[in-house]
């Protein structure tokens, strides 16, 4: 009972946090709002056992990925009045395809009789000594050792793919380029001249 | 207990809702990436929901492969917008023409 009244609480609120996120007028509003959404997810995804993900969930996406998109909201530069304008030109076939949707989806589930199934029981039983995440990482690193090394490849490309398209080259800078420093030879920097001593008068 | 409709009608509401942002910050790039991400999420409830049921750890599996797809997606399409703003001055959809699409 007090895990269905929690369920119903972090599902109000993670609805509202998503109608902010889409209604709310500046994006750095949006943007918590989508962190306020995450983080009740992850108090959902809590209640229904899934440990490891809610607090991937935590930590990669509060953590990390909203942190960026906070990052560029603040660093960019938008005229806002320029982006509201015909604000709600299209905003009725919207809210229409959202009510489609939502109706289509209702349908499915109501119509199938998906109605009365325990997700957190399900049709079979843990026992009580078992953990999520010693579950998940045990076919993470057997069954899915490749696609896991895939997953890994995929962050690499993504992480030299962000840098190398930001990176901004400045002509008239004085930085250091440390592969000619290396290469310095000593007979290009110092020239030994001979001298010829002068007459002693 | 929280049944499997419970969590599917959230979802459900969820995308919805995420769908209807899309058309309503259609010029806005990076309220469209967040729109995108509850998308992401939505359909991340449904593969828990069912994992749970079901009791396999499949769904789980293919949480965790979502989650880092939609991270490296939302870096490269910041650093997209960065260079964007930097060339164009705006984030606007609209200003966005070059190809005449």
């Amino acid at each position: 009972m007090l895990v269905q009244i929690l369920f119903y609480l972090f599902a109000t609120l993670l609805v509202a946090g998503a109608l902010g996120v889409i209604t709310a007028r500046n994006p750095v509003y949006s943007a918590l709002f989508l962190v306020f959404s995450f983080v009740n997810s992850a108090a959902i995804w809590l209640l229904v056992e899934a440990e490891f993900l809610a607090i991937v969930l935590v930590l990669v996406y509060v953590g990390a990925v909203m942190v960026l998109f906070l990052f560029v909201v603040m660093m960019l530069d938008i005229n806002l009045a320029e982006l509201k304008r015909g604000f709600t030109r299209f905003a009725w076939l919207g809210w229409i395809t959202a009510l489609a949707v939502i109706a289509e989806i209702m349908g499915v589930i109501w119509g199938h009789g998906l109605g009365g199934i325990d997700v957190g029981r399900g049709f079979v039983s843990e026992p009580a000594s078992y953990s999520n995440t010693r579950a998940l990482g045990q076919v993470l690193y057997t069954r899915y050792a490749y696609p896991f090394e895939l997953a890994a490849v995929l962050l690499i490309v993504a992480i030299v793919a962000a840098i190398a398209l930001t990176l901004r080259r400045r002509p008239g800078l004085k930085v250091q380029d440390v592969s000619r420093q290396v290469a310095v030879r000593a007979e290009d920097r110092l020239r030994v001249v001979k001298v010829s001593p002068e007459k002693r008068s | 207990m929280i049944t499997l409709a419970d969590m599917l009608t959230l979802s459900g509401i969820l995308f919805a809702l995420a769908v209807a942002g899309i058309f309503l910050n259609r010029k806005n790039v990076i309220l469209l990436l967040m729109c995108v991400e509850l998308l992401l999420l939505a359909a991340n409830f449904n593969f828990i929901a069912f994992s749970r049921m079901l009791g396999d750890l499949t769904g789980q599996v293919f949480v965790f492969f979502v989650l880092t797809v939609a991270a490296a997606e939302s870096a490269i399409g910041l650093a997209i917008l960065v260079v964007l703003f930097r060339e164009r001055r705006s984030i606007n959809v609209e200003d966005l023409n070059t190809l005449k699409g």
